[in-house]
């Protein structure tokens, strides 16, 4: 990685999954310090009508608390937050997430695009996004448009994804950054936190 | 989908408000921008000076423009854990008095006025209330009057109808036709079904029960708490308020009148003036 990608100072890690990223995920959270300074915003595809039980499954390996934010609630330096079911996850000029029940995107609610784009346009080039394994497109929009804002955009390995369409979708209609297997894309985050804690 | 920058959306706002005397200034911008977007993919409309154009010369006709620009994604029994919570709530609304008002705020399609009656039939209430059921929208206060629901949405609700009553079959409260389940008219005629705008609404009755679920979260807070104040302001004493499950009250200047009667549920009593 180049060491410009690591120096920036960024505002946010966003990150996209469907099916097969969960167990990614909480190897991600379990091996992130607890002291990761960024806020992470997670939006992953899930049961509509199933409201508990999945952040915990999240939190039970992870390093920080992870929660569900509710409407208008302030985005805060070090806390993990995953888009809650039924609910679209969107980031609001002013640093809030605004949530929403709008008509499904891509067959999904929460979408990953409506999460990533909204990020982007409010993080600008200060946000990183990351898309993991995954059985449709959602979430590729959303990395064009980090990318068109200057951010920086990692995608899993789709040789390693239990589905790869999510992460190709992305790699076909923008440029990525990086293309990792996980045990990158965690080494990648922990050299980040050592870089933003430096300076 | 096109960026629409902030100066846009206060464009937007400001022809909006001029030609059909609605104020969206206080909505959530990441939220009413991809509803303009909406508008402009229906309409095929390029740039937003079109746009603007097109309301001013009257090419849009307001009705059209609010139905398009809300949000009306909504089901019979949504959330059924909140239903069940409510269910043990409203026995408490008639400890002082025979008869209770209950308000639906922005009540869209009417499925969740549909979903009280049910509860209210079954708990042998109905004849003890009266329910108000109201929109900003005139084209869905007209679907919601219809009782009409689309086949293709009754697997949902059947769904949560048991999940919220462990058995049962809510098919019982329709007369199914070819496209349509239309919800029992003798229950429906117990709503009064009105056109009220949120933004600049005033206190019009006094309420036992006001929900307001999911409306606000299309709101930024300085408009969700005018709204929350509206609301106390039409409860009564010891009323009873319901917000969607991912809203809050806490940065309400009035957050402090209202008891949590259930946090996770976000069913709230308002015990101060």
């Amino acid at each position: 990685m180049k060491e410009e990608d690591l120096t920036r100072q960024y505002k946010a890690v966003a990150i996209g999954g469907s099916a097969g990223s969960f167990s990614v995920l909480t190897n991600i959270l379990n091996q992130i310090p607890a002291d990761f300074s960024l806020p992470i915003i997670i939006c992953c595809h899930r049961l509509k009508h199933i409201r508990s039980g999945f952040i915990e499954a999240l939190e039970i390996k992870s390093t920080k608390k992870v929660t569900e934010p509710d409407d208008k609630e302030s985005i805060k330096k070090g806390c993990v937050y995953v888009a809650p079911a039924n609910y679209h996850m969107c980031v609001e000029v002013g640093n809030t997430f605004a949530l929403s029940t709008e008509e499904m995107v891509n067959n999904s609610r929460p979408s990953i695009d409506l999460t990533l784009e909204t990020c982007a346009y409010v993080f600008k080039d200060k946000l990183i996004g990351i898309l993991l394994s995954g059985a449709n497109k959602d979430g590729a929009r959303g990395m064009k448009k980090i990318k068109e804002y200057g951010g920086l955009t990692i995608v899993q390995d789709p040789t390693e994804c239990t589905i790869d369409t999510m992460p190709k979708s992305a790699m076909a209609i923008t440029e990525i950054d990086y293309v990792y297997p996980v045990n990158k894309i965690i080494k990648f985050l922990n050299e980040l936190h050592n870089y933003q804690n430096k300076t | 989908m096109q960026d629409i920058s902030i100066n846009d959306t206060k464009r937007i706002c400001e022809v909006v408000k001029d030609k059909y005397g609605y104020d969206f200034t206080n909505y959530a911008m990441s939220s009413f921008k991809r509803r303009i977007n909406r508008v402009m993919e229906i309409k095929k409309i390029s740039t937003i000076d079109n746009l603007l154009a097109m309301i001013k010369n009257n090419q849009i006709a307001k009705d059209e423009f609010l139905h398009e620009i809300t949000v009306n994604v909504t089901e019979l029994f949504r959330d059924p854990s909140f239903w069940r919570a409510l269910k043990q709530v409203i026995p408490n609304l008639f400890l002082n008095q025979q008869k209770i008002r209950i308000w639906h705020a922005g009540c869209s399609s009417g499925e969740e006025a549909y979903s009280m009656l049910i509860v209210l039939e079954e708990m042998g209430l109905l004849d003890k209330v009266e329910i108000i059921a109201s929109d900003i929208d005139k084209c869905i206060l007209e679907k919601a009057k219809s009782g009409r629901i689309q086949i293709r949405k009754m697997d949902i609700n059947e769904k949560n109808y048991i999940r919220y009553n462990n058995n049962g079959d809510i098919r019982k409260y329709f007369q199914y036709e070819k496209e349509y389940a239309v919800f029992d008219l003798e229950l429906l005629k117990r709503v009064s079904f009105r056109e009220i705008n949120l933004v600049n609404a005033v206190p019009f009755t006094k309420c036992d029960l006001i929900l307001c679920r999911n409306v606000m979260i299309y709101f930024n807070q300085q408009l969700q708490k005018d709204v929350i104040r509206l609301f106390h302001e039409s409860l009564f004493m010891y009323g009873y308020l319901a917000i969607g499950s991912k809203e809050s009250i806490i940065w309400s200047d009035v957050a402090g009148k209202f008891l949590v009667v259930n946090q996770e549920e976000k069913i709230y009593k308002k015990y101060k003036d």
